[in-house]
């Protein structure tokens, strides 16, 4: 486990250390549990093991398997003691160890989690926290590589965030943890070990959208792990000659729809991916902000590159589900070549 | 120990052949996982006894199991096809290639607990389609779920065990209490002492076995069948035992338990305890001994050939399989898959 007291003492302000995207969230719960007393940590396999993707790892060592403890195996219990113990004055950031084991919790989560505050006109606020594994990418068995987002948007009195790299981790689960409302917090689990550079002391506005590469041509909007493949992408559309911009959405509900707009007025073409099904999938939600903020400056509907309605496939189906650089590409040479009829 | 009782020596060579086969094929299945051939495993080491004794006590021509993801012993029992089961860790199709309909092996869950009430429908479905509350000389047709300690934490199991109470539907919950859900012992998994404790709640009969006596399991399983066929309802079973091995390839048990512990552990070892009641009472020697070996080797070696030479699926059956009718949505997005897929 890392803490502020290991790091390099020359950790300054505007210095930056590496941290993989675990290492950054593992930080943030460590500082999160120093700074706020009413912080708890639980879930299954989060205490003494430090959760399978050890983004717990070593939090119950220093803070007590009071603060920081196992549960047993249930999800709906889980989350439906989260919501007791927001009413008791303590700020709950449970876990549910992978993404399609959030389902056995939804009755919690969408009955009770995301309506209390509204049920209590407002007296009994749910500050909880609920991080999730989410996306595919990795290979594993069914029900690891799902892609609740747009499930959790549509739900009234959830916020919904996902961090695309480790410095967006580190800032954005600090800034959740802080909310007064719930906040499905979805980790990208393919990107866990992925190392990069981390401002601690600077991760500029938490709120929004932000644009992770400037662009002239078209708007790429992604989160979670589709960040960084739209990345890859802009590169290699640059060897053609195309201006790509990135926008990482961050934040699935509130959606930053000026964000958006700033983004595409500029560059008058936009491309949404996302790893869920395409019908119903936020990309839909994205295509429609954009339409209404944008309608009269758009040179071309706006691209959905998506997954299919299919259940999430077994590994060796995987590559041929996600948005791969090829469908992406085709997607932008989509919004490119359109022509007004 | 002794294991409970003596069978006969053929069934219990039987069991000693179907126990070291699943074995090796455990065994076998986290060295490919090593070696690269399948991405990821959850072995059964340890619990072959629980899975051979209790496999055996059903008639897969008529009753239907219900497994998890670690049911590979059970699947073995009831004659599975060997590569068709493994292709699920190969990540070749979730639940299995295996023909859930044809061999009454519903297919692997990887929800834990998501099966359990299944069992109850299916259960209480063979005495609705009785249509007699009686169930004659043949007994109704009953089903075996399988579930572990930590599973018996979710709120489905609760429900599962009140429903198929009520309704007395014929159905076996089978409990392979193995020590540990992941990192999480089961003394603060299961509160009460027992999962087995439980079914006094439900009004329902329940038995705790030695689950690394494979006779005893095998007993157990066959009075509870005995018991649900004869339309007395559920019956539960909990099956003491221990997981041996890491929860799945990508799991470090040095994390959470000691060495020492899972020493002491391996002296229940269920094959060496059935070899034992061979050599002792039946004066079985090293000839049988290591020929079930070899065959169980061999065996091995043929499944690994057989998941080896398994290629991927192709990629349309993503879409076909998600209806019995397809949807014109979907039909286009296959299309558009097939397209792009051949521009890439
Ligand atoms: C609903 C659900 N929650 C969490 C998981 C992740 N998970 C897989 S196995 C497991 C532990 C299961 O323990 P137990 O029921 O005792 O079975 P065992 O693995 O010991 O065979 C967990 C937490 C899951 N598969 N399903
Ligand atoms: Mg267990």
């Amino acid at each position: 486990m890392l803490d502020a007291t290991t790091l390099n003492p020359a950790q300054e302000r505007g210095a930056t250390v590496e941290l993989s995207m675990q290492a950054a969230l593992n930080l943030a719960l460590a500082e999160t549990l120093d700074e706020d007393p009413k912080a708890l940590i639980f879930g299954e396999d989060v205490g003494r093991l430090g959760g399978v993707f050890r983004v717990t790892d070593g939090l119950q060592e220093r803070f007590g398997a009071t603060r920081v403890f196992d549960t047993p195996l249930a999800e709906s219990g889980i989350l439906g003691m989260s919501v007791g113990l927001a009413m008791a004055g303590f700020h709950p950031i449970p876990e549910v160890q992978f993404d399609g084991f959030a389902y056995p919790a939804v009755n919690q989560i969408i009955c009770q989690i995301g309506r209390m505050n509204y049920r209590s006109r407002g007296t009994l606020p749910m500050p909880i926290t609920l991080r999730v594994p989410s996306f595919g990418g990795i290979r594993a068995p069914e029900h690891h590589g799902e892609s609740l987002e747009a499930m959790f948007a549509h739900v009234p009195g959830l916020k919904v965030v996902s961090p695309s790299d480790p410095q967006q981790a580190y800032h954005l689960l600090k800034y959740a943890a802080q909310r007064p409302d719930p906040v499905i917090f979805m980790e990208p689990k393919s990107r866990y070990w992925q190392k990069a550079q981390v401002n601690l002391h600077d991760g500029g506005t938490p709120e929004g959208a932000r644009v992770a590469r400037p662009g002239r041509h078209l708007t790429l909007i992604a989160w979670g792990a589709m960040v960084s493949r739209c990345l890859q992408v802009a590169e290699l559309a640059e060897e053609d000659g195309i201006d790509v911009e990135v926008l990482d959405l961050r934040w699935l509900k509130p959606i930053d729809a000026e964000g958006l707009a700033a983004s595409v007025a500029k560059t008058r073409r936009a491309v949404v991916v996302h790893e869920g099904p395409r019908t119903s999938g936020l990309g839909a939600e994205v295509a429609a902000l954009v339409t209404e903020e944008c309608f009269n400056t758009l040179k071309a509907p706006v691209e959905r590159v998506t997954g299919f309605d299919v259940p999430y496939p077994s590994g060796d189906l995987e590559d041929e589900y996600l948005p791969g650089i090829d469908r992406i590409l085709f997607g932008i040479q989509r919004v490119l070549e359109h022509r007004r009829g | 120990m002794p294991l409970v009782s003596t069978p006969p020596e053929d069934e219990l060579k039987r069991l000693y052949t179907l126990l070291t086969t699943v074995r090796q094929l455990d065994l076998a299945a986290v060295r490919w996982q090593r070696q690269g051939v399948i991405p990821g495993y959850a072995p059964m080491l340890g619990q072959e006894a629980a899975q051979v004794g209790s496999g055996c006590a059903v008639d897969p021509s008529r009753d239907f199991v219900f497994p998890t993801y670690r049911e590979m012993g059970v699947a073995k029992a009831l004659g599975v096809d060997m590569v068709e089961y493994m292709s699920t860790h190969k990540a070749t199709w979730h639940g299995g290639l295996y023909n859930p309909a044809q061999t009454h092996l519903a297919p692997i869950q990887a929800v834990v607990a998501g099966s359990v009430l299944h069992a109850v429908g299916w259960a209480q479905g063979q005495v609705i389609k009785h249509a007699d509350t009686n169930p004659g000389p043949d007994g109704f047709n009953i089903a075996l779920t399988y579930f572990g300690d930590g599973a018996s934490s979710q709120g489905d199991v609760h429900e599962a065990m009140n429903f198929a109470a009520i309704m007395k539907s014929p159905v076996i919950f089978f409990v392979q209490n193995n020590g540990w859900a992941i990192s999480v012992p089961t003394d603060r998994q299961v509160a009460g002492g027992s999962v087995a404790a439980r079914a006094a709640g439900y009004g329902m009969p329940a038995e705790q076995v030695d689950g690394n006596d494979v006779v005893a399991v095998l007993e157990a399983t066959r009075r509870a069948v005995a018991h649900a066929r004869a339309g007395n309802g559920p019956m539960l079973i909990e099956a003491m035992t221990y997981r041996l091995g890491p929860h799945s390839t990508s799991d470090d048990p040095g994390r959470y338990r000691t060495l020492a512990e899972e020493q002491s552990a391996q002296n229940a070892d269920p094959l060496q305890r059935c070899e034992r009641v061979l050599r002792e009472r039946f004066g079985v020697t090293d000839h049988f001994f290591q020929a079930a070996l070899a065959d169980a080797e061999a065996e091995a070696e043929q499944v690994r050939a057989g998941v080896v030479a398994l290629g991927p699926r192709p990629g349309h059956e993503m879409f076909e399989f998600v209806f019995q009718e397809m949807t014109p949505a979907l039909a286009a997005q296959a299309a558009s898959w097939r397209e792009e897929s051949e521009h890439a």
